[in-house]
């Protein structure tokens, strides 16, 4: 039960990465097509200003619960993924850097370099965690003793690739969303084409990848068929591709409610049709897969810790709530 | 030692003493901070509130590559020490998760608030915004901290396994170990928060710009130095030594140098310790001194590094010289905010331009200080990575080469040649544009 209720809890965590770093990244990896000049790309920045910072501590707790609650899985897919995530660090620390220190000097050869880097990393880092989605889902190959080694021939393979795909356009998608909820104007005008360009993109993609899904991991419908309810959670999903596509456009805050079900929903679907899973094994693997049993802290440590996660988070979204409700005030565009 | 466990290790004391540069500052100038906007909010001082504006835009860059060169360590226990992750996940996983929980996520988020919510909120919010952030900061050093004391005295756990249970989280909170380390760990941010302060108003007074900003950051940083270099001493740095000393005497035999195990044991002031020789080169020692400040009487016997097998000593020179580095500065700091205490009181700091030019040079030191402490604690732990329970070399990824790490260890330094060199030009620039400039763009 304990362990269960942990696969819910890391799914969650990661969900709530998605979402909210999600239209961090996705306002990243548009920025050099929506914003045209230096004051209107600070402008978009400004937009994401005050709650990146926030919205990347979710990342952080999601690795904390995973280092708590599965340590096995931790220890072998950060180890076995190592210049993936080593990678992905990196890119984390460029765009930190190009969010931090841009506005800092003001000279326009400085912003102009930044904003490449912001933008570059972002795309970067959606392609990264798409290919990390997919890879999860497709398995790796797994040694007697739990772990593996990732080369690049290994982590690039067509499934992945196409992960990485949707990892850009969904989360460019859900970066449209944002921006044409947060800006007026201009800006407002070019992210809503944003929003429906990329639609047909993101919607065919997560079709594509839905099918590949069912040939990398065959057994992807056990769990739905064992307990239809969890059906729910697809037919959510194509629900927000939907509702995003009716109200794209001129209700942009219901938009962006879709685009952050749509990445929900994916991550949930992915995760209800895993389970009990975290790190399948490919086959001809030495060792049947890392579940949430075999690599559970033992009963009395997952026990303490969901007692501290309940409390934390509890104490956490009362007050994120109440300061993303003091920024949720559309920013006019600067003069 | 493979060359696998060697890269390991490099590559995580480089990340982390780079990374460490940050919080020190963060934690010293977030309680400093906290204090401006008190005396503002409850004595009405607008002029405290204006420095904190200030500060508030030196905390924001600290804070910014505090969090970027923080991620990679978390990252770090799974991607290098994946066999410690194994072990230990179910124990230092708790502290490590209680940190993103409780603190990381108040911090960031009320940061937020504070560096752009002025005017948006109330007064009391902003200055309640400013003490969230200093707590979470607090707060985040007290579980790191509490990790790491774990990790040197291993409490409230049982083996399952070959790998750690956690069977009391109280005891994980209140380990011994933790009572003195912690609060020695915030005084010497502390002391680096108010050196800077200090150092930067000094500048201020020096170049005779911005005075009255120049005189408040003195006062505040002279007095905040003043209670913490004397705190970092005593209590916690005296009472934090004699623990370490029962519960870790190898690394006290090595901090001293201090090779044949006797009574009446003597403090070396300085000295040059030879492993092969097995005794310390021209040292100058004061009789007795040790046995008395660790146990409280010149005959209570302390144990010497030939006593202790060679298998289970850690490397003497490094730590010995870190320890006697860390503490000739602390005595520097205690002599200068000292001096430059009394001078406030006389009325004659800021005309002082012997003392402004001391504080002002003396400001990279406080970092060489608490880097050193660290490299006793940590180095002084060898060849142990949780005390008595795993040795390093068995605590590494099997599946990741010593290549594969040089290679990320090299992107590390490149990345932070650049996090530094880009924190340090903007850092100089906010000092250089002072305290009444308008910021180009705020952070938003």
């Amino acid at each position: 039960m304990v362990h269960t209720i942990w696969f819910v809890v890391l799914s969650a965590m990661l969900t709530g990465y998605a979402v909210l770093d999600g239209f961090d990244i996705g306002v990243g990896a548009l920025h050099l097509l929506v914003g045209r000049n230096r004051e209107e790309r600070a402008h978009l920045i400004r937009t994401i200003g005050p709650v990146w910072n926030g919205n990347e501590v979710w990342l952080i707790a999601a690795a904390g619960a995973m280092v708590v609650a599965f340590p096995s899985v931790y220890a072998a897919s950060f180890s076995g993924f190592y210049l993936t995530v080593m990678l992905v660090l990196w890119l984390l620390i460029l765009r930190g850097l190009s969010l931090e220190f841009r506005h800092q000097i003001d000279n326009a050869l400085w912003r102009d370099a930044w904003d490449v880097v912001f933008s570059g990393s972002s795309v970067l880092l959606a392609l990264l965690f798409g290919v990390a989605f997919a890879n999860v889902l497709r398995g790796v190959p797994l040694d007697a003793q739990g772990a593996f080694q990732g080369s690049f021939a290994l982590m690039l393979n067509p499934f992945a690739l196409l992960g990485g795909v949707l990892g850009v356009v969904t989360l460019a998608q859900h970066g449209a969303s944002w921006l044409a909820l947060k800006t007026t104007g201009d800006l407002r005008d070019r992210a809503r084409r944003c929003q429906r360009r990329l639609w047909g993109v993101t919607t065919a993609t997560i079709a594509a990848t839905v099918a590949a899904s069912f040939v990398v991991r065959p057994d992807f419908t056990r769990n739905f068929l064992a307990a239809p309810w969890l059906s729910i959670l697809p037919a959510l999903a194509i629900a927000c591709v939907a509702g995003l596509r009716l109200w794209m456009g001129h209700d942009d805050r219901r938009a962006f409610l879709a685009s952050a079900g749509v990445v929900a929903t994916l991550i949930g679907s992915a995760a209800a049709g895993l389970y009990p899973k975290l790190l399948p094994a490919l086959p001809g693997s030495a060792h049947p897969g890392l579940d949430i049993y075999n690599a559970a802290s033992p009963d009395g440590s997952l026990r303490i810790a969901l007692g501290i996660y309940l409390v934390g988070m509890g104490i956490v979204v009362t007050y994120l709530w109440r300061i993303y409700r003091l920024w949720w005030i559309r920013a006019a565009a600067a003069p | 030692m493979t060359s696998a466990v060697i890269a390991a290790r490099v590559q995580f004391a480089f990340t982390i003493m780079f990374h460490y540069l940050f919080p020190i500052l963060t934690i010293g100038l977030g309680v400093l901070i906290g204090v401006l906007k008190s005396v503002e909010f409850f004595g009405g001082r607008r002029a405290y509130g204006h420095a904190a504006r200030f500060w508030a835009r030196i905390f924001a860059i600290t804070f910014g590559a505090g969090v970027i060169t923080g991620i990679p360590m978390e990252f770090q226990f799974g991607t290098n020490w994946a066999r410690f992750s194994h072990f230990a996940g179910p124990v230092v996983g708790q502290t490590l998760f209680m940190e993103g929980v409780f603190a990381f996520f108040a911090e960031s988020s009320f940061l937020g608030v504070f560096l752009l919510g002025e005017g948006r909120v109330r007064p009391v919010v902003h200055w309640l915004s400013a003490l969230m952030v200093g707590c979470g900061a607090v707060l985040s050093g007290y579980f790191i901290v509490a990790t790491n004391a774990w990790m040197q005295h291993p409490v409230g756990y049982r083996i399952v396994g070959g790998r750690a249970e956690l069977t009391s989280l109280w005891a994980l909170l209140t380990n011994p170990y933790l009572l003195w380390q912690y609060p020695h760990v915030v005084a010497g941010s502390i002391v680096t928060g108010s050196m800077v302060m200090a150092g930067v108003g000094a500048y201020y007074l020096l170049s005779k710009r911005d005075e009255d900003f120049g005189r408040l950051s003195v006062r505040v940083g002279v007095i905040g130095g003043l209670l913490f270099s004397l705190t970092s001493l005593f209590p916690t740095g005296a009472f934090h030594a004699e623990r370490v000393s029962r519960l870790q005497p190898a690394k006290t035999a090595a901090m001293e140098g201090l090779f044949e195990t006797q009574r009446g044991a003597p403090m070396a002031i300085s000295g040059m310790p030879d492993t092969d020789a097995k005794r310390l080169l021209d040292p100058v020692l004061i009789p007795n001194a040790l046995s008395y400040l660790l146990h409280g009487t010149a005959s209570a016997p302390v144990t010497g590094l030939n006593d202790i097998p060679p298998d289970q000593q850690p490397p003497v020179e490094l730590v010995f010289y870190a320890y006697h580095i860390m503490v000739g500065l602390g005595t520097i700091f205690i002599a200068l905010f000292v001096l430059s205490a009394l001078a406030l009181w006389r009325g004659t700091l800021f005309t002082s331009r012997a003392l402004l030019w001391a504080l002002m040079l003396a400001m990279p030191l406080p970092y060489i200080a608490n880097e050193a402490g660290w490299v006793v604690a940590e180095v002084g732990r060898q060849p142990w990575v949780v005390y008595g329970l795993l040795r390093t070399t068995a605590a590494t990824s099997a599946n990741v080469s010593g290549g594969m790490t040089i290679f990320t260890l090299l992107g590390f330094m490149g990345l932070y040649l650049l996090v530094g060199a880009l924190y340090t030009l903007v850092f100089l620039r906010i000092v250089f544009q002072g305290p009444n400039a308008a910021t180009t763009e705020s952070h938003d």
